[in-house]
């Protein structure tokens, strides 16, 4: 039998679904970015930028993205560690070391948008 | 011709070894890889290999020859010998036994798991449970499967998480449950598979496909379960 | 001596095949403690190659079907020595067998209407051979085997059978009042001698093909439990009596099943005759096995056979289109394409009657219970049990009908799984076994491994399977026989003496061929007393200087004595319980 450890007690299903669903919302933010850029052209002012971030619309999409970032190196992550560092002590600090980063990308992500 | 064959006893041998052996091959036949290896048991009976039926269908000579997962006995040199010359190894990824011999408990576990027997909480007839031929038709593809093992250990999925990932042989006769109009457990089946490491450890590279000796689907078979379960869970 | 582990179960079934594990699961689901011992893992067992299905009568393909016209055909099949009792009870009990097998899921091929798919086979009819061909062979497309042995694994797994897999029984455990009391075994991995302790042993180790050098059967089919039965001083019945299945594939031995000729093929010569319709005008290419096997031996040794020596015929199958052989019969052109190259939907076969089945074997009642005779009256070997292919019901007789060998094990697996319940519910009284008794079933293993000068296995095997494959095949002849049975007079000495050259204990496949050969032995010269001993020609028996069949004298089963190496005479059974006898006739297909 499988024997289900703490942290492998999670849904399949609702993972692959935010799996595939996070990706979609970075692959529309790319586009989105791609487009505004060559739109405007290369030569860009800092103010230009702010202008186009600092939009209501767009804060509220770039955190959905970077929440969606998180998540999706998150399940990633885990995934590759599951299956290759199969010591568990080193599992866990890498495991810990991914979630503290991307909970910093995160917070530091929201400063940002917000923050000004 | 030039066999290289993977040999290790654990009474005498710390570590497994390559043994290149010259075997004299008659023009013009084409034997499979078992002949080559009876042959070869001939001259040196401590070689040791799992054999039964000889024709594909009992899945007892599942070795990697060359390379590639298959049945030895339904494996023609013609297939597989590359520069004039055969490897032979055994299944990858588990424990070994003795020479080609793998203990196979692992893989036996996954199948075990997945509760493969039909289940039918309505009293049985007194005579057949009637199905229609196109129901009978989704089991085809399905219920062929020889547990030989060849898919389940050319999955890297598998050889991570081989107590975790049930493997392609595993799911294909999961769905063959699942698939089978005649099986009511489909929700409690479900539930048994939902978890990160079950299923969705497929990442559909298909190598099971490749080496299916009886050309079945396995990658398939688990794009169906995960449909059920996303089905299920929405 | 070193003592040995000891393992204690209510009941162990030796042989992890369709009647082995429809026993076991008979007796797992009433909570008895019992163990399966296969010396391979179950599903690789010989049942697995078995194709076209299991003949019986559910009517489905014909309403009107009755047990009784099947039991007709299976008595006439058997050239009137099978044993009408058994062949009552595995006719009309067959049905509910078969449902049975159908509610654990196996998977049959189905009719429009939902019921189970049923193909015509070799020596069917209707209304007892007056109402032309029947179709009473249920199948699962050509897997039919393949999909019964992996259900009653299934099965069993379900119901918490014990399983030793890959232990290899070695001989029969008596204790001192000669009853029966369990097996000394090999565990194959480790190479550790286990006794098993059981109140009842059942030996469903299956045929032993691998007498002939030509032969269907699987590597494994060494005929193991008549081996161990016959060292124990047990009688066989019938052994003279070897299928020859028609469709051999040329050269690589491997099965065609009687499923083709079923669903419309026929065989032809190299002037591309269905010759058939001179043999057997009624029932052409499906008549009987022995009926077909020896017309197209015939065709060959008067120079009408195929290919370049001429020693081979065809299966045509090509007129049926694509779509059918490819729908219904998958395996075969899966195993025609790997084995002779050739697409059947396009290419007839290359085929050659292969030894394919053993009608003898242990006599057994229908319950199960081995028989030996003393003083010529039968009498039951306490412990003792057999079903399947190892078993002599006698269901088959002189012959088999396709299709009813999937019957018989499941019908008789089940029948004798059905009495050991009851007799453990009754309790069963045994001695223990002595430590002289355990080392006594020891002592081949002992002897093989002490032998230091002989030869080895290989080339002893070939002998034999060559001295059988020339003497005593399709068609045998008192004087090439009395050569043949000297051949393997010599044999027994040099047999014995096998020289194993590996030792080793882990996973020591040297010395489980070696034993095996030894077990081959037994069974080859069983064969070849009983053969040149039945002065007739009788079903798959035909002999060149006895052609007819001669009722006044061998209306019987042949009983080979091992102490002795003589044959008797057993009576065949012709009082049914429910049906009046069916009397010897002139069997004409």
């Amino acid at each position: 039998m499988v024997t289900n450890l703490l942290s492998y007690r999670r849904s399949g299903v609702a993972d692959w679904i935010v799996q595939r669903f996070s990706a979609l919302i970075l692959a529309a933010y790319t586009i989105v970015m791609v487009v505004w850029l060559v739109v405007n052209g290369m030569e860009l002012t800092f103010a230009q930028w702010q202008g186009f971030i600092g939009q209501t619309w767009m804060r509220i999409f770039t955190l959905l993205t970077i929440l969606a970032l998180a998540s999706h190196a998150w399940i990633g992550l885990w995934t590759v560690a599951t299956d290759y560092l199969k010591k568990r002590v080193i599992r866990v600090a890498f495991l810990g070391f991914v979630g503290v980063s991307l909970f910093g990308y995160v917070v530091w992500g929201i400063i940002i948008l917000w923050g000004f | 011709m030039l066999v290289s064959v993977y040999r290790y006893n654990p009474e005498t041998d710390r570590e497994p070894y390559m043994q290149d052996v010259e075997v004299a091959i008659s023009e013009g036949k084409d034997l499979m890889v078992l002949d080559v290896l009876n042959l070869m048991k001939e001259k040196d009976q401590s070689l040791s290999y799992r054999r039964s039926c000889r024709e594909g269908v009992c899945g007892s000579d599942g070795v990697n020859m060359n390379g590639k997962n298959g049945l030895a006995c339904i494996t023609p040199l013609s297939e597989v010998v590359t520069n004039g010359k055969l490897v032979v190894r055994p299944l990858p990824g588990l424990p070994v036994i003795r020479d080609l011999v793998v203990d196979m408990g692992v893989f036996y576990k996954q199948y075990q798991r997945i509760k493969p027997y039909l289940q039918n909480s309505s009293p049985a007839a007194s005579q057949e449970r009637l199905q229609s031929p196109e129901d009978r038709a989704k089991l085809d593809g399905l219920y062929e499967c020889i547990l030989c093992a060849c898919c389940s250990t050319s999955c890297p999925s598998f050889w991570w998480n081989p107590n975790k990932f049930v493997g392609p042989s595993g799911l294909l006769q999961a769905y063959r449950f699942l698939a089978d109009s005649r099986d009511d457990a489909t929700e409690e089946r479900l539930a048994d598979l939902d978890d990160p490491f079950s299923v969705f450890r497929c990442r559909g590279i298909m190598n099971c496909v490749s080496v299916c000796p009886k050309g079945l689907n396995p990658t398939k078979a688990i794009g169906h379960i995960r449909d059920m379960l996303l089905s299920r869970a929405t | 001596m070193t003592k040995l582990r000891k393992l204690s179960f209510d009941a162990i079934v030796i042989g992890g095949g369709g009647a082995g594990m429809r026993a076991s699961l008979q007796m797992a689901q009433s909570g008895f403690k019992t163990a399966c011992i296969s010396k391979v893992f179950p599903t690789r067992s010989h049942t697995v190659s078995a194709q076209g299905g299991i003949t019986c009568a559910i009517a489905s393909a014909d309403p009107d079907d009755d047990w009784r016209w099947h039991m007709y055909d299976t008595v006439k099949g058997s050239d009137y020595i099978g044993d009408q009792d058994a062949i009552e009870y595995m006719c009309s009990v067959g049905p509910e067998a078969v449902f049975e097998l159908e509610h654990m899921g196996l998977p049959f091929s189905r009719f429009e209407n939902g019921r189970i798919y049923q193909r015509p086979f070799g020596g069917q009819s209707k209304d007892y051979g007056k109402g032309g061909q029947a179709a009473r062979t249920c199948a699962a497309a050509d897997r039919t085997g393949h999909a019964l042995l992996h259900t009653l694994y299934q099965a069993n797994l379900k119901n918490e059978t014990t399983f030793l897999n890959e232990w290899f029984a070695v001989d029969l455990v008596r204790n001192k009042e000669g009853q029966v009391v369990g097996v000394v075994a090999i565990e194959i991995e480790t190479g550790e001698v286990v006794f098993i302790e059981s109140k009842a042993t059942v030996l469903a180790t299956g045929g032993a093909g691998r007498i002939y050098a030509s032969t269907t059967n699987a590597h494994i089919n060494t005929g193991d439990g008549i081996g161990m039965a016959l060292r124990a001083g047990y009688a066989m019945q019938d052994m003279e009596m070897w299928q020859f299945h028609p469709t051999g594939i040329y050269g690589a031995g491997t099965l065609v099943t009687e499923g083709c000729r079923g669903e419309g093929g026929y065989l032809i010569n190299k002037d591309g005759e269905r010759f058939m319709e001179r043999y057997a005008p009624n029932a052409k290419d499906l008549a009987g096995r022995d009926v077909v096997a020896r017309s197209m031996m015939t065709e060959i040794l008067e120079g009408r056979g195929c290919g370049e020596n001429g020693d081979h015929v065809h299966l045509k199958l090509d007129h049926l289109g694509k779509e059918i052989v490819h729908s219904r019969l998958p395996g075969i052109t899966e195993l025609s394409k790997t084995f002779a190259h050739v697409d059947p939907a396009v290419t007839p076969i290359p085929v050659v009657p292969t030894c394919h089945y053993m009608m003898g074997g242990i006599p057994t009642n229908v319950n199960g219970q081995a028989i030996t005779q003393t003083d010529g009256k039968d009498t039951i070997i306490p412990g003792l049990y057999a079903c399947g292919e190892a078993a002599c019901v006698s269901v088959h007789g002189a012959n088999r009908l396709g299709g009813n060998s999937l019957l018989d094990l499941v019908v008789f697996g089940r029948a004798a799984g059905i009495f050991i319940e009851e007799q453990l519910q009754q309790g069963i009284e045994y001695a223990i076994a002595s430590s002289d008794d355990i080392d006594l079933a020891v002592g081949r293993l002992r002897a093989l491994d002490a032998n230091d000068k002989g030869e080895n296995t290989a080339t002893l095997k070939r002998e034999l399977q060559s001295c059988m494959q020339n003497y005593f095949g399709v068609f045998r002849d008192g004087e090439y026989m009395k050569k043949g049975r000297e051949e393997l007079n010599a044999l027994r000495e040099r047999i014995a003496g096998i020289v194993i050259g590996d030792k080793s204990k882990a996973f020591n496949t040297a010395r489980l061929e070696a034993l095996e050969l030894q077990n081959l032995f037994e069974v080859a010269e069983a064969t070849a007393i009983a053969a040149d001993e039945r002065t007739e020609s009788r079903g798959a028996h035909s002999r060149r200087d006895y052609p007819e069949r001669d009722d006044k004298n061998w209306l019987c089963h042949s009983l080979y004595h091992p102490e002795l190496k003589n044959l008797t005479k057993r009576e065949v059974n012709f009082s049914p319980k429910t049906v009046e006898t069916f009397e010897p006739k002139v069997r004409t297909y």
